[in-house]
Protein backbone atom coordinates (compact mmCIF):
# COMPACT_ATOMS: atom_id res chain seq x y z
CA UNK A 1 0.00 0.00 0.00
CA UNK A 2 1.36 3.53 -0.93
CA UNK A 3 0.12 5.48 2.22
CA UNK A 4 -2.88 6.73 3.09
CA UNK A 5 -4.98 9.71 1.09
CA UNK A 6 -4.03 13.50 0.93
CA UNK A 7 -7.56 14.47 2.38
CA UNK A 8 -8.71 12.08 4.97
CA UNK A 9 -6.33 9.65 5.83
CA UNK A 10 -8.35 6.68 4.82
CA UNK A 11 -5.98 3.74 2.93
CA UNK A 12 -5.38 5.90 -0.74
CA UNK A 13 -6.57 3.87 -3.97
CA UNK A 14 -5.51 6.78 -6.40
CA UNK A 15 -2.21 7.66 -7.12
CA UNK A 16 -0.97 10.77 -9.00
CA UNK A 17 2.38 11.44 -10.21
CA UNK A 18 2.60 15.34 -10.93
CA UNK A 19 6.19 16.90 -12.12
CA UNK A 20 6.19 20.46 -11.26
CA UNK A 21 9.08 22.39 -12.29
CA UNK A 22 10.72 19.03 -12.88
CA UNK A 23 10.63 17.71 -9.44
CA UNK A 24 8.34 14.53 -8.96
CA UNK A 25 5.56 14.72 -6.32
CA UNK A 26 3.14 11.80 -5.76
CA UNK A 27 0.25 11.95 -4.32
CA UNK A 28 -2.33 9.40 -2.85
CA UNK A 29 -5.84 9.57 -2.36
CA UNK A 30 -8.69 7.59 -1.62
CA UNK A 31 -11.93 7.45 -4.50
CA UNK A 32 -14.25 9.82 -4.28
CA UNK A 33 -11.99 12.30 -1.79
CA UNK A 34 -13.53 15.70 -2.53
CA UNK A 35 -9.38 16.66 -2.36
CA UNK A 36 -8.81 14.58 -5.32
CA UNK A 37 -11.38 16.51 -7.72
CA UNK A 38 -10.31 20.08 -6.12
CA UNK A 39 -6.81 19.06 -6.99
CA UNK A 40 -7.44 17.88 -10.18
CA UNK A 41 -9.47 20.33 -11.27
CA UNK A 42 -6.29 23.10 -10.10
CA UNK A 43 -4.52 20.94 -11.97
CA UNK A 44 -6.37 20.65 -15.22
CA UNK A 45 -7.80 24.19 -15.71
CA UNK A 46 -7.09 25.89 -18.92
CA UNK A 47 -4.01 23.68 -19.53
CA UNK A 48 -3.86 24.82 -23.28
CA UNK A 49 -4.75 28.75 -23.02
CA UNK A 50 -1.60 28.56 -20.17
CA UNK A 51 0.25 26.65 -22.12
CA UNK A 52 -0.26 29.10 -25.02
CA UNK A 53 0.61 32.21 -23.20
CA UNK A 54 3.61 30.72 -21.18
CA UNK A 55 5.46 29.10 -24.60
CA UNK A 56 4.35 31.82 -26.99
CA UNK A 57 3.79 34.81 -25.82
CA UNK A 58 5.94 35.24 -23.42
CA UNK A 59 8.74 34.81 -26.29
CA UNK A 60 7.32 37.89 -27.73
CA UNK A 61 7.20 39.93 -24.85
CA UNK A 62 8.20 42.97 -26.32
CA UNK A 63 4.60 43.55 -27.78
CA UNK A 64 3.53 43.29 -24.24
CA UNK A 65 3.06 46.84 -23.01
CA UNK A 66 3.86 47.42 -19.30
CA UNK A 67 2.19 45.56 -16.82
CA UNK A 68 0.21 48.06 -15.19
CA UNK A 69 -2.38 48.55 -17.67
CA UNK A 70 -5.77 47.59 -16.60
CA UNK A 71 -9.01 47.40 -18.02
CA UNK A 72 -11.40 50.47 -16.85
CA UNK A 73 -14.70 48.62 -17.07
CA UNK A 74 -13.57 45.43 -15.31
CA UNK A 75 -9.68 46.67 -13.64
CA UNK A 76 -8.09 43.33 -15.06
CA UNK A 77 -4.45 43.60 -15.98
CA UNK A 78 -3.02 41.78 -18.56
CA UNK A 79 -0.55 39.87 -15.86
CA UNK A 80 -3.89 38.68 -14.29
CA UNK A 81 -5.29 37.61 -17.70
CA UNK A 82 -2.05 35.66 -17.93
CA UNK A 83 -2.23 34.10 -14.74
CA UNK A 84 -6.10 32.77 -15.18
CA UNK A 85 -6.10 32.58 -18.71
CA UNK A 86 -9.61 34.20 -18.19
CA UNK A 87 -10.70 37.98 -19.44
CA UNK A 88 -12.78 39.81 -17.11
CA UNK A 89 -15.46 41.47 -19.64
CA UNK A 90 -16.06 42.03 -23.41
CA UNK A 91 -13.87 45.46 -23.57
CA UNK A 92 -10.28 43.79 -22.27
CA UNK A 93 -10.32 42.55 -26.42
CA UNK A 94 -10.32 46.35 -27.12
CA UNK A 95 -7.70 47.01 -24.45
CA UNK A 96 -5.20 44.32 -24.95
CA UNK A 97 -5.84 43.60 -28.85
CA UNK A 98 -2.31 43.57 -29.45
CA UNK A 99 -1.45 40.85 -27.19
CA UNK A 100 -4.59 39.26 -27.44
CA UNK A 101 -3.73 39.04 -31.43
CA UNK A 102 -0.64 36.91 -30.68
CA UNK A 103 -2.94 34.23 -28.41
CA UNK A 104 -5.50 34.39 -30.92
CA UNK A 105 -3.61 33.59 -34.48
CA UNK A 106 -1.68 31.35 -32.13
CA UNK A 107 -5.08 29.21 -30.71
CA UNK A 108 -7.06 29.71 -34.34
CA UNK A 109 -4.75 28.64 -37.32
CA UNK A 110 -3.61 31.82 -37.67
CA UNK A 111 -7.12 33.38 -37.84
CA UNK A 112 -7.98 37.17 -36.98
CA UNK A 113 -11.05 37.76 -38.36
CA UNK A 114 -15.06 36.32 -37.49
CA UNK A 115 -16.59 34.72 -40.58
CA UNK A 116 -19.05 32.41 -38.99
CA UNK A 117 -22.28 33.55 -38.19
CA UNK A 118 -23.92 37.13 -37.20
CA UNK A 119 -26.79 37.77 -34.57
CA UNK A 120 -29.91 37.97 -36.78
CA UNK A 121 -30.48 40.90 -34.55
CA UNK A 122 -27.25 42.86 -35.76
CA UNK A 123 -27.84 41.44 -39.64
CA UNK A 124 -31.13 42.97 -39.55
CA UNK A 125 -30.36 46.21 -37.92
CA UNK A 126 -27.50 46.83 -40.49
CA UNK A 127 -27.38 49.85 -42.64
CA UNK A 128 -26.93 47.58 -46.30
CA UNK A 129 -27.72 43.86 -44.66
CA UNK A 130 -26.64 42.29 -48.27
CA UNK A 131 -22.90 43.62 -47.51
CA UNK A 132 -22.31 41.75 -43.92
CA UNK A 133 -22.76 38.31 -46.24
CA UNK A 134 -20.59 39.72 -48.54
CA UNK A 135 -17.88 40.55 -46.12
CA UNK A 136 -17.65 36.84 -44.40
CA UNK A 137 -17.48 35.58 -47.98
CA UNK A 138 -14.12 38.21 -48.27
CA UNK A 139 -12.78 36.86 -45.39
CA UNK A 140 -13.14 33.65 -46.34
CA UNK A 141 -11.27 34.02 -49.55
CA UNK A 142 -8.93 36.03 -48.15
CA UNK A 143 -8.14 32.82 -45.57
CA UNK A 144 -8.28 30.63 -48.85
CA UNK A 145 -5.97 33.18 -50.85
CA UNK A 146 -3.51 33.59 -47.69
CA UNK A 147 -3.32 29.21 -47.58
CA UNK A 148 -2.45 28.80 -50.99
CA UNK A 149 0.03 31.51 -50.79
CA UNK A 150 -1.65 34.03 -53.31
CA UNK A 151 -0.57 36.90 -52.35
CA UNK A 152 -1.59 39.14 -54.96
CA UNK A 153 -4.89 37.88 -54.82
CA UNK A 154 -5.07 38.69 -51.03
CA UNK A 155 -3.56 42.03 -51.13
CA UNK A 156 -6.50 42.73 -53.22
CA UNK A 157 -9.34 40.65 -51.44
CA UNK A 158 -7.50 42.87 -48.11
CA UNK A 159 -7.92 46.39 -49.54
CA UNK A 160 -11.82 45.22 -50.60
CA UNK A 161 -12.58 44.09 -46.77
CA UNK A 162 -11.13 47.69 -45.40
CA UNK A 163 -12.92 49.45 -47.78
CA UNK A 164 -16.21 47.29 -47.08
CA UNK A 165 -15.96 47.60 -43.90
CA UNK A 166 -15.74 51.39 -44.10
CA UNK B 1 -40.56 17.49 -13.58
CA UNK B 2 -37.72 17.55 -11.16
CA UNK B 3 -33.73 16.79 -11.66
CA UNK B 4 -34.38 13.82 -9.44
CA UNK B 5 -37.11 12.14 -12.76
CA UNK B 6 -34.13 12.03 -15.23
CA UNK B 7 -33.00 8.71 -13.68
CA UNK B 8 -35.93 6.85 -14.73
CA UNK B 9 -34.87 7.31 -18.35
CA UNK B 10 -31.99 7.15 -20.34
CA UNK B 11 -29.94 10.27 -21.03
CA UNK B 12 -30.08 11.11 -24.69
CA UNK B 13 -26.04 10.65 -24.92
CA UNK B 14 -26.74 6.87 -24.13
CA UNK B 15 -29.70 6.01 -26.63
CA UNK B 16 -27.94 4.02 -28.58
CA UNK B 17 -29.82 4.75 -31.21
CA UNK B 18 -29.36 7.20 -34.62
CA UNK B 19 -26.92 6.95 -37.52
CA UNK B 20 -23.61 4.74 -37.11
CA UNK B 21 -24.63 4.20 -33.58
CA UNK B 22 -22.38 0.85 -33.19
CA UNK B 23 -19.75 3.53 -33.19
CA UNK B 24 -21.09 6.94 -32.55
CA UNK B 25 -22.46 7.11 -29.10
CA UNK B 26 -23.78 10.83 -29.32
CA UNK B 27 -23.31 13.99 -31.46
CA UNK B 28 -22.35 17.35 -29.06
CA UNK B 29 -22.79 21.28 -30.20
CA UNK B 30 -21.89 23.58 -27.80
CA UNK B 31 -22.08 27.59 -27.75
CA UNK B 32 -20.32 29.58 -25.40
CA UNK B 33 -22.37 33.12 -25.16
CA UNK B 34 -22.13 36.52 -22.98
CA UNK B 35 -24.27 38.72 -22.16
CA UNK B 36 -23.50 42.10 -23.55
CA UNK B 37 -22.69 45.36 -21.19
CA UNK B 38 -21.80 42.48 -17.80
CA UNK B 39 -18.89 41.50 -17.11
CA UNK B 40 -17.59 37.73 -17.55
CA UNK B 41 -17.98 35.51 -14.43
CA UNK B 42 -14.53 35.73 -13.54
CA UNK B 43 -15.39 39.47 -12.39
CA UNK B 44 -18.26 39.46 -11.16
CA UNK B 45 -18.96 39.47 -7.39
CA UNK B 46 -21.77 37.95 -5.64
CA UNK B 47 -24.37 39.76 -5.47
CA UNK B 48 -23.79 40.85 -9.49
CA UNK B 49 -23.80 37.59 -10.20
CA UNK B 50 -26.81 36.74 -8.96
CA UNK B 51 -28.70 39.21 -10.44
CA UNK B 52 -27.09 38.03 -13.61
CA UNK B 53 -28.54 34.57 -13.10
CA UNK B 54 -31.73 35.90 -12.33
CA UNK B 55 -31.79 37.84 -15.58
CA UNK B 56 -30.59 35.03 -17.95
CA UNK B 57 -33.19 32.21 -15.66
CA UNK B 58 -35.98 34.50 -16.59
CA UNK B 59 -34.87 35.09 -20.32
CA UNK B 60 -33.96 31.30 -20.69
CA UNK B 61 -37.61 30.57 -19.36
CA UNK B 62 -39.58 32.74 -21.55
CA UNK B 63 -38.17 31.77 -24.79
CA UNK B 64 -39.93 28.87 -24.76
CA UNK B 65 -37.03 26.67 -26.12
CA UNK B 66 -38.45 23.52 -25.82
CA UNK B 67 -41.84 21.97 -24.73
CA UNK B 68 -40.91 21.12 -21.47
CA UNK B 69 -37.90 22.78 -19.97
CA UNK B 70 -36.47 22.95 -16.42
CA UNK B 71 -34.43 24.94 -14.76
CA UNK B 72 -32.25 24.07 -12.10
CA UNK B 73 -30.82 26.75 -9.60
CA UNK B 74 -27.51 24.90 -8.55
CA UNK B 75 -27.06 27.00 -5.35
CA UNK B 76 -30.01 24.67 -4.23
CA UNK B 77 -29.13 21.48 -5.38
CA UNK B 78 -27.52 18.66 -3.52
CA UNK B 79 -24.57 17.41 -4.47
CA UNK B 80 -25.62 13.86 -5.77
CA UNK B 81 -28.08 15.34 -8.22
CA UNK B 82 -25.56 17.76 -9.54
CA UNK B 83 -23.26 14.38 -10.24
CA UNK B 84 -26.41 12.56 -11.74
CA UNK B 85 -26.40 15.95 -14.51
CA UNK B 86 -22.38 15.50 -14.57
CA UNK B 87 -22.65 11.64 -15.39
CA UNK B 88 -26.05 12.81 -18.32
CA UNK B 89 -23.48 14.60 -19.87
CA UNK B 90 -25.76 18.05 -18.49
CA UNK B 91 -23.36 19.68 -16.59
CA UNK B 92 -19.42 20.21 -16.40
CA UNK B 93 -17.45 18.63 -13.25
CA UNK B 94 -16.31 22.28 -12.55
CA UNK B 95 -19.98 23.86 -13.16
CA UNK B 96 -20.80 20.68 -10.42
CA UNK B 97 -18.24 21.20 -7.94
CA UNK B 98 -18.67 25.38 -7.72
CA UNK B 99 -20.51 27.29 -4.77
CA UNK B 100 -21.12 30.35 -6.83
CA UNK B 101 -24.44 31.46 -8.03
CA UNK B 102 -25.51 29.36 -11.01
CA UNK B 103 -27.65 27.18 -12.98
CA UNK B 104 -28.62 24.70 -15.25
CA UNK B 105 -31.97 24.82 -17.78
CA UNK B 106 -32.82 21.11 -19.50
CA UNK B 107 -35.28 20.30 -22.02
CA UNK B 108 -37.27 17.38 -21.07
CA UNK B 109 -36.09 15.22 -23.93
CA UNK B 110 -32.62 16.17 -22.54
CA UNK B 111 -31.56 17.04 -26.11
CA UNK B 112 -30.93 20.52 -24.93
CA UNK B 113 -29.14 22.13 -21.66
CA UNK B 114 -27.58 25.25 -21.04
CA UNK B 115 -24.88 25.80 -18.04
CA UNK B 116 -25.56 29.88 -16.87
CA UNK B 117 -22.50 31.65 -15.48
CA UNK B 118 -20.12 28.89 -15.91
CA UNK B 119 -16.83 30.04 -17.44
CA UNK B 120 -19.00 31.93 -19.85
CA UNK B 121 -22.19 33.55 -18.86
CA UNK B 122 -24.73 30.81 -21.11
CA UNK B 123 -23.14 27.41 -22.49
CA UNK B 124 -26.02 25.92 -24.88
CA UNK B 125 -25.66 22.52 -25.55
CA UNK B 126 -27.64 20.48 -28.33
CA UNK B 127 -26.84 16.43 -27.49
CA UNK B 128 -28.30 13.76 -29.66
CA UNK B 129 -28.19 9.95 -30.10
CA UNK B 130 -25.53 8.74 -33.17
CA UNK B 131 -24.26 10.92 -35.87
CA UNK B 132 -26.75 13.87 -36.26
CA UNK B 133 -24.34 16.91 -36.52
CA UNK B 134 -26.53 18.89 -38.71
CA UNK B 135 -29.90 18.63 -36.91
CA UNK B 136 -27.84 19.57 -33.80
CA UNK B 137 -26.82 22.90 -35.36
CA UNK B 138 -30.03 23.81 -36.62
CA UNK B 139 -31.25 23.23 -33.15
CA UNK B 140 -28.98 24.97 -31.52
CA UNK B 141 -28.69 28.24 -33.57
CA UNK B 142 -32.61 28.49 -33.48
CA UNK B 143 -32.10 28.41 -29.38
CA UNK B 144 -29.09 30.92 -29.95
CA UNK B 145 -31.35 32.97 -32.03
CA UNK B 146 -34.22 33.15 -29.27
CA UNK B 147 -31.85 33.63 -26.43
CA UNK B 148 -29.84 36.57 -28.62
CA UNK B 149 -33.27 38.20 -29.27
CA UNK B 150 -33.57 39.20 -25.28
CA UNK B 151 -30.22 38.98 -23.78
CA UNK B 152 -28.32 40.45 -26.56
CA UNK B 153 -24.42 38.53 -26.92
CA UNK B 154 -21.63 40.25 -26.71
CA UNK B 155 -20.52 40.58 -30.78
CA UNK B 156 -17.50 42.39 -32.33
CA UNK B 157 -17.80 43.00 -35.75
CA UNK B 158 -13.80 41.83 -36.34
CA UNK B 159 -14.00 38.94 -33.44
CA UNK B 160 -16.94 37.67 -33.43
CA UNK B 161 -18.46 36.50 -30.15
CA UNK B 162 -16.75 37.11 -27.87
CA UNK B 163 -16.08 34.86 -25.06
CA UNK B 164 -14.13 34.92 -21.27
CA UNK B 165 -11.05 32.85 -22.96
CA UNK B 166 -9.84 33.82 -26.27
CA UNK B 167 -9.29 30.13 -27.54
CA UNK B 168 -13.34 30.06 -28.17
CA UNK B 169 -13.92 33.84 -29.10
CA UNK B 170 -15.05 33.94 -33.16
CA UNK B 171 -18.18 31.00 -33.22
CA UNK B 172 -17.61 30.02 -29.47
CA UNK B 173 -18.41 26.70 -31.11
CA UNK B 174 -17.32 23.45 -30.34
CA UNK B 175 -18.59 20.43 -31.79
CA UNK B 176 -17.81 17.01 -30.35
CA UNK B 177 -18.67 13.23 -31.33
CA UNK B 178 -18.48 10.68 -28.41
CA UNK B 179 -17.11 7.61 -30.04
CA UNK B 180 -16.78 3.84 -28.99
CA UNK B 181 -13.50 2.49 -30.34
CA UNK B 182 -13.22 -0.72 -28.22
CA UNK B 183 -11.35 -2.93 -31.33
CA UNK B 184 -8.64 0.10 -32.22
CA UNK B 185 -7.89 -0.72 -28.72
CA UNK B 186 -7.68 -3.97 -28.45
CA UNK B 187 -5.73 -3.80 -31.90
CA UNK B 188 -3.23 -0.71 -30.86
CA UNK B 189 -3.89 1.28 -33.89
CA UNK B 190 -5.64 4.38 -31.62
CA UNK B 191 -2.85 5.88 -31.30
CA UNK B 192 -2.74 6.28 -34.93
CA UNK B 193 -5.88 7.81 -34.50
CA UNK B 194 -4.83 10.39 -31.71
CA UNK B 195 -1.81 11.30 -34.38
CA UNK B 196 -3.95 12.23 -37.15
CA UNK B 197 -6.53 13.88 -34.73
CA UNK B 198 -3.17 16.13 -33.13
CA UNK B 199 -2.17 16.94 -37.08
CA UNK B 200 -6.27 18.22 -37.57
CA UNK B 201 -5.85 20.41 -34.45
CA UNK B 202 -8.63 18.24 -33.02
CA UNK B 203 -8.99 17.51 -29.82
CA UNK B 204 -9.43 13.68 -27.97
CA UNK B 205 -10.52 13.82 -24.76
CA UNK B 206 -12.38 11.07 -22.43
CA UNK B 207 -15.83 10.25 -21.02
CA UNK B 208 -16.44 13.46 -19.55
CA UNK B 209 -14.83 15.71 -21.72
CA UNK B 210 -11.55 18.25 -20.48
CA UNK B 211 -9.38 16.11 -18.32
CA UNK B 212 -10.70 12.93 -18.22
CA UNK B 213 -9.40 9.38 -18.67
CA UNK B 214 -10.27 7.58 -21.62
CA UNK B 215 -12.64 4.59 -19.62
CA UNK B 216 -14.67 2.05 -21.09
CA UNK B 217 -13.10 2.76 -24.63
CA UNK B 218 -15.51 6.04 -25.54
CA UNK B 219 -13.94 8.36 -26.73
CA UNK B 220 -14.76 11.95 -27.58
CA UNK B 221 -13.83 14.04 -30.03
CA UNK B 222 -14.02 17.97 -30.71
CA UNK B 223 -12.51 21.10 -32.24
CA UNK B 224 -10.52 23.25 -30.79
CA UNK B 225 -10.19 26.25 -33.71
CA UNK B 226 -12.98 28.74 -33.23
CA UNK B 227 -12.39 31.59 -35.07
CA UNK B 228 -11.63 32.00 -39.02
CA UNK B 229 -14.39 29.22 -39.87
CA UNK B 230 -18.25 29.17 -40.48
CA UNK B 231 -20.08 26.68 -38.40
CA UNK B 232 -21.28 24.66 -41.17
CA UNK B 233 -17.75 24.14 -42.51
CA UNK B 234 -16.30 22.87 -39.15
CA UNK B 235 -19.54 20.49 -38.33
CA UNK B 236 -19.37 19.35 -42.41
CA UNK B 237 -15.60 18.80 -41.66
CA UNK B 238 -17.19 16.49 -39.00
CA UNK B 239 -19.91 15.05 -40.76
CA UNK B 240 -17.92 14.05 -43.77
CA UNK B 241 -14.28 13.31 -43.66
CA UNK B 242 -13.32 13.43 -39.56
CA UNK B 243 -16.09 10.79 -38.37
CA UNK B 244 -16.60 8.73 -41.31
CA UNK B 245 -12.64 7.64 -41.44
CA UNK B 246 -12.60 7.21 -37.80
CA UNK B 247 -15.43 4.71 -37.83
CA UNK B 248 -14.03 3.06 -40.93
CA UNK B 249 -11.01 2.84 -39.36
CA UNK B 250 -12.81 1.13 -36.14
CA UNK B 251 -15.03 -0.67 -38.56
CA UNK B 252 -11.79 -2.43 -40.30
CA UNK B 253 -10.36 -3.10 -36.50
CA UNK B 254 -13.25 -5.12 -35.77
CA UNK B 255 -13.41 -6.99 -39.15
CA UNK B 256 -9.68 -7.80 -38.45
CA UNK B 257 -10.14 -8.96 -35.03
CA UNK B 258 -13.53 -11.25 -36.46
CA UNK B 259 -12.04 -12.74 -39.21
CA UNK B 260 -8.43 -12.85 -37.92
CA UNK B 261 -8.26 -13.11 -34.23
CA UNK B 262 -11.63 -14.92 -33.33
CA UNK B 263 -10.44 -16.75 -30.41
CA UNK B 264 -8.35 -13.27 -28.96
CA UNK B 265 -11.44 -11.49 -29.74
CA UNK B 266 -14.24 -14.32 -28.46
CA UNK B 267 -12.20 -14.70 -25.45
CA UNK B 268 -12.25 -10.58 -24.29
CA UNK B 269 -15.77 -10.70 -24.87
CA UNK B 270 -16.82 -13.81 -23.02
CA UNK B 271 -14.25 -13.04 -19.90
CA UNK B 272 -16.08 -9.77 -19.75
CA UNK B 273 -19.58 -11.33 -19.97
CA UNK B 274 -18.20 -14.19 -17.18
CA UNK B 275 -16.80 -11.52 -14.86
CA UNK B 276 -19.72 -9.52 -14.82
CA UNK B 277 -21.91 -12.08 -13.59
CA UNK B 278 -19.94 -13.45 -11.67
CA UNK B 279 -18.12 -10.36 -9.74
CA UNK B 280 -18.72 -9.85 -6.30
CA UNK B 281 -17.34 -6.54 -6.15
CA UNK B 282 -16.87 -3.84 -8.82
CA UNK B 283 -15.59 -0.73 -9.67
CA UNK B 284 -17.17 1.84 -11.73
CA UNK B 285 -13.78 2.16 -13.69
CA UNK B 286 -14.01 -1.99 -14.56
CA UNK B 287 -17.81 -2.17 -15.51
CA UNK B 288 -16.94 0.37 -18.05
CA UNK B 289 -13.68 -1.77 -19.16
CA UNK B 290 -15.77 -4.95 -18.75
CA UNK B 291 -19.16 -3.66 -20.86
CA UNK B 292 -16.98 -2.19 -23.27
CA UNK B 293 -16.03 -5.44 -24.65
CA UNK B 294 -19.61 -7.08 -24.17
CA UNK B 295 -20.94 -4.14 -25.98
CA UNK B 296 -18.20 -4.78 -28.71
CA UNK B 297 -19.37 -8.79 -28.66
CA UNK B 298 -22.89 -7.54 -29.07
CA UNK B 299 -22.21 -5.77 -32.08
CA UNK B 300 -20.43 -8.15 -33.99
CA UNK B 301 -23.00 -10.93 -32.88
CA UNK B 302 -20.50 -12.93 -30.62
CA UNK B 303 -23.12 -12.61 -27.65
CA UNK B 304 -26.37 -12.93 -28.42
CA UNK B 305 -28.05 -13.27 -25.36
CA UNK B 306 -27.05 -9.63 -23.92
CA UNK B 307 -29.31 -6.47 -25.23
CA UNK B 308 -27.43 -3.26 -26.81
CA UNK B 309 -30.07 -1.40 -25.35
CA UNK B 310 -29.01 -3.32 -21.59
CA UNK B 311 -25.70 -2.44 -22.43
CA UNK B 312 -25.90 1.18 -22.71
CA UNK B 313 -28.60 1.36 -19.55
CA UNK B 314 -25.97 -0.24 -17.79
CA UNK B 315 -23.20 2.01 -18.88
CA UNK B 316 -25.15 4.84 -17.05
CA UNK B 317 -26.73 2.89 -14.00
CA UNK B 318 -23.60 1.79 -12.51
CA UNK B 319 -21.96 5.03 -12.91
CA UNK B 320 -21.42 6.27 -8.84
CA UNK B 321 -24.68 8.48 -8.35
CA UNK B 322 -26.81 6.78 -10.97
CA UNK B 323 -26.08 3.69 -9.18
CA UNK B 324 -26.87 5.30 -5.81
CA UNK B 325 -30.17 6.58 -6.84
CA UNK B 326 -31.44 3.56 -8.80
CA UNK B 327 -30.94 1.98 -5.74
CA UNK B 328 -32.56 4.48 -3.72
CA UNK B 329 -29.78 4.97 -1.33
CA UNK B 330 -26.54 6.74 -0.07
CA UNK B 331 -23.58 4.21 0.24
CA UNK B 332 -19.70 4.56 0.71
CA UNK B 333 -17.30 3.32 -1.52
CA UNK B 334 -16.78 -0.44 -0.15
CA UNK B 335 -21.01 -1.18 0.09
CA UNK B 336 -21.19 0.29 -3.24
CA UNK B 337 -19.07 -1.40 -5.23
CA UNK B 338 -20.93 -4.91 -3.60
CA UNK B 339 -24.37 -3.51 -4.56
CA UNK B 340 -22.54 -2.51 -7.91
CA UNK B 341 -21.55 -6.00 -8.90
CA UNK B 342 -24.99 -7.18 -7.56
CA UNK B 343 -27.28 -5.35 -9.33
CA UNK B 344 -25.18 -6.20 -12.61
CA UNK B 345 -26.06 -9.88 -12.08
CA UNK B 346 -29.20 -8.98 -11.33
CA UNK B 347 -30.25 -7.23 -14.65
CA UNK B 348 -27.39 -9.49 -16.65
CA UNK B 349 -28.11 -13.04 -15.05
CA UNK B 350 -26.14 -14.52 -12.73
CA UNK B 351 -23.60 -17.37 -13.35
CA UNK B 352 -25.06 -19.27 -10.45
Amino acid sequence: MKGDCEGCKKPATIHLTEIFGGKKVEKHYCEGCPKLAGDALAAKSHTPINELLSNFVLQHSGAVRDAGTSCEACGITWAEFKQTGLLGCEHDYTVFERELNLVIQRAHEGAQHHVGKVPARRAAGAIVPKKKVDLARLRRDLAKAIEAEDYERAAKLRDQIRQAEG
Amino acid sequence: MKLSDFTTRSGEWLRGMGPHSEVVISSRIRLARNVSGERFCSKLDRARRADLEKRIRLAILAAELAPSMLYADLTQSVELERQLLVERHLISKPHAASEDPRGVAVSGDEQISIMVLEEDHLRIQVLRSGLQLDEAWEQISAVDDKLDDSLEFAFSKRLGYLTACPTNVGTGIRVSVMLHLPALKLTGDIEKVFRAAKDLKLAVRGLYGEGTEATGDFYQVSNQVTLGKVEEDIISDFRHTIIPRIVEFEQMARRTLLNERTHFLDDKVHRAVGLLRSARILTSEEVLFLLSHVRLGANLGRVRDVDVGLINELFLNTQQSHLQKVLGKRLDTEPRRIARAEYVRKKLGSAD
